[in-house]
């Protein structure tokens, strides 16, 4: 009997999640990079086989193990047939020899191993952030195309074309999957962070409504970072800032969006939806972060996100001001410049922060707009909507526009409330 | 854009060692601008004291600390880009060490490349 009471049909897609992208990394560092199809097909092949099987035959007792067994026999038959190929049918040509090595075996290391590998292949810096993202998603996290086009709100074409192009590039890398040496990790290491980065915030700042989705996104950028971690030449400081900063932004995930995936404002979200195991953990890798002496944007962004999860401390703005002119030092991005204002305004009054703001100069920003209207709401009413329309005319997010549509209605609501009263007294 | 370096200046060496109300003060002001994506370089800190300033001067004599004819001294410097000069000036106004007596030199950078 098995162990396992849920039927294959539900046990199936999580293990494919979490063991396809393992095993495909496996393969590939068997085969290399240039082969990665083959990989794939293995590890297609081997699934499609479970579900065949496991609907007839129940779940076996460890379908994880039975998993690497039967890729491990479709990986010896593969190199049996390419030796037939090879010896019988075209002993001319001329083609790469790979051989299957005596001692293949997936164990825990060289999965792990090769999953790293993996990472560090796919987080190309030759390819740009949304190719990236989209080989992570694909490679690393066994999304279909399918899926990933849900995440981004775009085409299965765009993303199909955007995948064959990372691929080849992939392909084509001169990054050895095999032994990637200490100083070419500590190279890397960067835009690997980069890319997990990214893929988080993905996740978490989604164009897509969809919370499922974003949950997944960040669940998997969470599991890789993780990884990392796990990793004695990647479990660096910078990688802990990463994986806390991950864990107190994911603590308000369930906080944050209404039932109809609107975004509810830092101030008046419900503090018992707070994750507080996430929060826990957060602090655990956050002190772990400290272990070094640098300070990256992940440690300053960490930083940020840890004072946010505090609602009683009494300087906690203070702390988060000055934690964002570091961040804005080490790197200028026009959403670090207006978070900036917004912990300004906390600590020095919306009247300073509008003049601060006014000098960002980013006005085709729908954020600055935003930001503004907010800001002034409590000094020049018209001023607030008058922004807020702004943001109507630049947004292309149906929340979004449904959010201050709702803002600017009652701001006017307020608005002919107070005239009135300036009417009655005159 | 053009690039310019502000070079801070003071009098009073007392009053070099900033507190911390006032090193918040310093960071408001350079992110301020860091916000605006118009700093070059964050610069440094030149420290006036003899054990860390001298002055060479021909026929090999060096005397301590910073060129002491005239009175203020140099503690420090920031690169920024601006428009014009006079939009670099405006930068400058709500810098806090005017609070403490001291001021802001504005430069045109030449490069020399």
């Amino acid at each position: 009997m098995s162990k396992y009471n849920t039927p294959h049909n539900e046990l199936l897609p999580h293990l494919f999640r979490q063991e396809y992208a393992r095993m495909t990394a496996v393969l590939c560092s068997l085969f290399g990079l240039k082969h990665i199809e083959i990989a794939e097909d293995i590890s297609s092949d081997t699934f499609l086989k479970a579900s065949e099987h496991w609907a007839i035959n129940g779940i076996p007792e460890n379908p994880t193990a039975w998993l690497y067994t039967v890729a491990k026999n479709k990986t010896k038959d593969y190199f049996k047939r390419i030796s037939v190929f090879e010896n019988r049918v075209s002993p001319s040509l001329k083609s790469q020899k790979i051989e299957f090595p005596a001692n293949f075996d997936f164990n825990d290391e060289i999965i792990a191993d090769s999953q790293l590998n993996m990472i560090f292949c796919v987080c190309d810096p030759k390819n740009s952030k949304e190719y990236q993202i989209c080989l992570i998603l694909q490679i690393l996290c066994g999304f279909s195309v399918e899926e990933i086009a849900n995440a981004f709100l775009t085409k299965r074409e765009t993303i199909k074309k955007r995948l064959q192009r990372a691929r080849s590039n992939l392909r084509n890398s001169d990054f050895q999957i095999k032994k990637p040496g200490k100083k070419e990790i500590q190279l890397r290491l960067d835009s690997v962070l980069k890319g997990l980065y990214l893929l988080f915030n993905e996740g978490y700042f989604s164009k897509s409504s969809n919370q499922l989705i974003r949950k997944e996104l960040c669940a998997e950028a969470i599991r890789l970072a993780l990884a990392l971690t796990e990793h004695p030449l990647t479990d660096t400081p910078q990688t802990n800032a990463l994986l806390a900063l991950m864990c107190f932004q994911s603590s308000r995930l369930e906080a944050r969006t209404d039932d109809n995936g609107e975004i509810i404002l830092f101030d008046k979200q419900d503090k018992k939806l707070w994750d507080k195991s996430l929060i826990e953990k957060g602090n655990y890798y956050l002190v772990n972060a400290c272990g070094g002496n640098e300070i990256s944007k992940y440690h300053l962004e960490a930083g940020i996100a840890y004072w946010h999860t505090t609602t009683t401390e009494e300087n906690k703005w203070r702390h988060i001001l000055q934690l964002y002119n570091q961040l804005i030092l080490i790197e200028y991005s026009p959403t670090a410049a207006l978070n900036r204002i917004f912990a300004f305004s906390k600590v020095h009054g919306c009247k300073e922060a509008i003049k601060a703001a006014k000098k960002l100069n980013l006005t085709d920003n729908h954020y600055y707009h935003k930001l503004l209207g907010y800001l002034y709401i409590e000094l020049e009413i018209n001023q607030a909507i008058k922004h807020y329309e702004r943001v109507l005319h630049l947004t292309k997010s149906k929340t979004e526009i449904r959010a201050v549509t709702k803002e600017i209605s009652r701001l006017k609501a307020k608005q002919q409330v107070t005239n009135k009263k300036l009417n009655e007294q005159t | 854009m053009k690039e310019f370096t502000l070079i801070f200046r003071m009098s009073d060496f007392s009053k070099v060692k900033p507190s911390p109300e006032q090193m918040q003060e310093r960071m408001n002001w350079l992110a301020g601008i860091a916000s605006q994506n118009k700093l070059v370089d964050k610069g440094n800190s030149l420290l006036p004291g003899p054990e860390s300033a001298k002055t060479v001067r021909s026929n090999d004599v060096v005397t301590d600390g910073p060129y002491t004819e005239i009175k203020e001294f140099i503690v420090g410097y920031v690169i920024v880009k601006a428009e014009d000069i006079d939009e670099a000036v405006e930068m400058t106004k709500s810098n806090p060490i005017f609070k403490i007596g001291g001021n802001i030199e504005v430069r045109e950078v030449l490069k020399r490349d």
